[in-house]
């Protein structure tokens, strides 16, 4: 019998996959089950939020920034408060800061929750994913009663954040706090000695430090190779210099890694938690700059000034002084930045979003070369990606 | 010895029935899940859902047009036409919203200062055309005498914090 040559092939992945995590659809060429490259194609979420955040006075912007990565939403508004606070030079109340925090480390929880849960969903362990939500849904009540939406929550301002926790919130998160390892031990008991889990993630797209930081990865990606940068302890904003916390480092940075990784650091981000609350106390939590927050509802009704900073700050909006910056923070994901270039005029005239996705996306092709095809899944659920902060 | 300890949890198949057994005891835990339309989450008196314009006790309309939440919409869901009245006072002819641009932001309700456009705790508004979510301002009004006893309550409740 003559000795038939087989040539690789082209097959579409997604867009319409459940397992493409959102809109990604992935040219896979491929040589019998091994995947020889993979060519992410990206854009179909593009709602080019960019250009319209040109177009917003700035708080008005807030609000697309939820729609980013739409996981843990308040620590995406974090870049922007932080890049606008600090060309208007404008120093944030301590509750505000505290609130801040706390509530970036909730949105940790959700992100880390919701990809751990569906990253074992993909490889195949369906029970983590009803618990997981469950715990989600907790969390999603606590952002519902700070901000008055479970997802998109427009907390964060420019100054501090909306309005300050009602009683019994903190009392709330507090007791969830102690409940929540206990589900994360059920997890741990499920996957991470299963060996089923194990077989589908160790040394499944292993990539070393070098290679990590030449294709830009941060957070828990960068973190699973074995590097300890986190952007909260590198450059601490807000009152992450003042909480007490381990960076967990992984060392062979496959799937299997930066699983652990994420597993760990919701056990530490319970830490932060935890003192957040016990550190809070009673405070303004917005900025008292009538020029950029707009005042309580029973001054703004009594008193004429204070109306007509109202009306001035809901119509043209607070003016930032020209300038460029670049304000980074330790989202989820990995480093979530936003660069902005003022002109002066109350709203921006550039703002680039550095998403972490989009960076990580990029590496899928090294990660998933010479894998098999359910591997490339297993790849998609390990970076951690969202579709909503890739295509912007 | 690790060797062996790792090769006895293999063959006795230790973490699967580990495993096993965590779901059979979640088995046997009372049910977390409601039952939608009978039983429905708590809602904070800050949750932003359906909008409605409110009237005062006497019954006159809040909205003096004055198009802060116009301008503040991110989305520009907004329309609003003002006009005088025949004694003078200046109220909205039209306050259009629609509700497929709306995202639900909040900054209509914390921009007008007199607490007329204000979301309401409604979330099950879905039509079956996209012409019903494009609300006017009867249907806004009609919105807030149908809610102001829950709206009035939550503004108060949430009244410390503003």
């Amino acid at each position: 019998m003559a000795e038939a040559k087989i040539h690789s092939y082209n097959i579409n992945f997604g867009p319409q996959h459940p397992a493409a995590h959102g809109v990604l659809r992935l040219i896979l060429e491929m040589s019998g089950e091994v995947v020889q490259r993979a060519d992410p194609h990206i854009g179909l979420l593009h709602r080019g939020t960019e250009k319209l955040i040109e177009n917003k006075i700035y708080q008005q912007s807030i609000p697309y920034f939820d729609r980013l990565d739409y996981v843990g939403t308040m620590n995406q508004e974090h870049p922007f408060c932080l890049a606008a606070e600090r060309l208007l030079g404008i120093a944030v109340p301590e509750r505000g800061q505290w609130i801040r925090t706390l509530y970036c480390e909730i949105g940790r929880q959700l992100n880390h929750i919701l990809n751990v849960c569906s990253f074992v969903f993909d490889v195949g362990g369906m029970t983590p994913i009803l618990w997981g939500f469950e715990e989600r849904e907790k969390l999603m009540e606590f952002y519902e009663r700070a901000s008055g939406a479970r997802l998109h929550a427009n907390y964060f301002r420019v100054g501090g954040v909306a309005a300050d926790l009602p009683d019994g919130l903190l009392e709330d998160i507090d007791r969830w706090c102690d409940t929540f390892p206990q589900v994360l031990d059920d997890i741990e008991t499920l996957v991470t000695e299963n060996r089923i889990f194990k077989q589908r993630t160790v040394d499944i797209g292993a990539i070393s430090v070098e290679q990590a930081l030449d294709w830009g990865f941060t957070g828990p990606n960068l973190r699973a190779c074995g590097l300890a940068w986190d952007l909260r302890k590198a450059q601490p904003y807000d009152k992450y210099a003042e909480v007490d916390f381990d960076i967990p480092i992984g060392k062979a940075g496959d799937c299997y890694d930066r699983y652990l990784i994420r597993i760990l650091e919701m056990r530490e981000s319970l830490k932060i938690m935890k003192q957040c609350i016990a550190t809070m106390r009673p405070g303004p939590v917005r900025v008292d700059d009538r020029k950029v927050s707009p005042p309580p509802r029973a001054e703004m009704k009594r008193s004429m000034e204070a109306l007509i900073h109202h009306f001035k700050l809901f119509t043209e909006g607070f003016h930032v002084p020209a300038g460029e910056i670049y304000a980074a923070v330790e989202a989820p994901k990995g480093e979530f930045a936003v660069y902005i270039v003022a002109d002066g005029t109350s709203k921006p005239y550039r703002c680039k979003i550095r998403p972490p996705g989009y960076v990580h996306l990029q590496a899928l092709d090294l990660l998933s070369k010479g894998h098999m095809l359910a591997d490339v899944v297993a790849n998609i659920g390990s970076i951690d990606i969202v579709f909503g902060e890739i295509d912007r | 010895m690790s060797f062996i300890d790792r090769t006895a949890r293999a063959f006795l198949l230790t973490e699967l029935i580990q495993g096993l057994a965590l779901t059979l005891r979640y088995m046997f835990k009372p049910k977390v899940t409601i039952n939608y339309p009978y039983e429905k989450g708590p809602l904070s008196p800050r949750f932003r859902g359906e909008h409605a314009l409110r009237r005062y006790a006497s019954g006159e309309e809040r909205c003096i047009a004055c198009k802060l939440c116009e301008a503040i919409c991110p989305a520009q869901a907004i329309t609003i036409d003002a006009e005088p009245r025949a004694d003078g006072s200046r109220r909205a002819r039209r306050y259009d919203l629609d509700m497929t641009k709306c995202i639900y932001c909040g900054l209509c309700q914390e921009a007008c200062p007199v607490d007329a456009i204000v979301e309401g705790p409604n979330f099950e508004f879905a039509t079956e055309t996209r012409a019903e979510l494009m609300y006017n301002k009867e249907k806004l009004l009609a919105n807030g005498d149908r809610w102001e006893a829950e709206l009035a309550m939550r503004i108060v409740a949430d009244a410390p914090y503003r």
